[in-house]
């Protein structure tokens, strides 16, 4: 079973590139069991999406 | 020739400010490569629009230019270059011995409200600012120049693994910040 740190750097690599079957089901069971790495993950994405939109929003503050 | 709107040109260097500004981190600085970008471009083209494809074209040119200003920095003066240890300790002290999280991330709730608060945004901006310079860099270069892993290492000198450690550590602090001064001030 991954720990929450080793699921942590699993996560933030997804988003750098595909990770391997093996890692993906380790990370799928740890996910499942883990509010915490389940929370992170949405975390990343929000991050990416905001920076995308502070950098293209066109609307004025 | 058509000389271009003045309104336009308004639009595209607000997108660009915006754009150096992430990446750059340094207003002055960000001043004086949109400026040139926009020099560069009107040499280069007669008239300007706002449409989307013009807007790809500046920022093509705006990445080369901010790519210049960070070369040019670095050769001037060189990070001081924190080692790949000091990097794993910072990620260490964010997790236990046994590897769970010394502070859960907790739910942040619907993004997109978030996402609309303009108090957010600053909140986002400050969290960004506290990053050290070399992990903001490569950060930035993924994020906000959307470089591929494989570019940025290039550019900065740095193998795989330093870089896949600099983005996560970049990516457990920004939350961490994140979690305190935006979703900590909440009640979920």
């Amino acid at each position: 079973m991954l720990s929450c740190k080793e699921a942590s750097v699993l996560l933030s690599l997804s988003q750098e590139q595909p990770v391997g079957w093996r890692a993906r089901a380790g990370l799928r069971l740890h996910l499942m069991l883990c509010r915490g790495c389940r929370n992170f993950r949405l975390q990343l994405d929000m991050i990416r999406t905001a920076i995308r939109r502070f950098r293209d929003d066109d609307t004025p503050r | 020739m058509t000389s271009p709107g003045e309104q336009d040109i308004q639009q595209h260097r607000a997108y660009l400010m915006r754009y150096a500004l992430l990446q750059l981190r340094n207003q002055e600085v960000a001043e004086d490569v949109v400026q040139e970008t926009l020099l560069a471009a009107l040499q280069g083209l007669a008239g300007f629009s706002g449409n989307s494809s013009q807007r790809t074209w500046l920022t093509g040119i705006l990445k080369h230019k901010i790519i210049d200003v960070m070369r040019r920095k670095a050769r001037e003066q060189p990070l001081t270059i924190n080692d790949d240890e000091s990097e794993a300790d910072a990620i260490d002290a964010i997790f236990s011995a046994n590897g769970h999280w010394q502070q859960p991330p907790a739910n942040w709730g619907d993004p997109a409200k978030s996402l609309e608060d303009s108090k957010f945004r600053e909140m986002f901006e400050i969290c960004c600012r506290v990053m050290p310079e070399r992990t903001a860099r490569a950060f930035m270069m993924r994020e906000v120049m959307e470089m591929s892993t494989e570019e940025i290492c290039k550019e900065l000198k740095i193998t795989q693994a330093n870089l896949w450690v600099i983005l996560h550590r970049a990516r457990l602090s920004l939350r961490a910040c994140l979690e305190i001064k935006w979703f900590g001030t909440r009640t979920n």
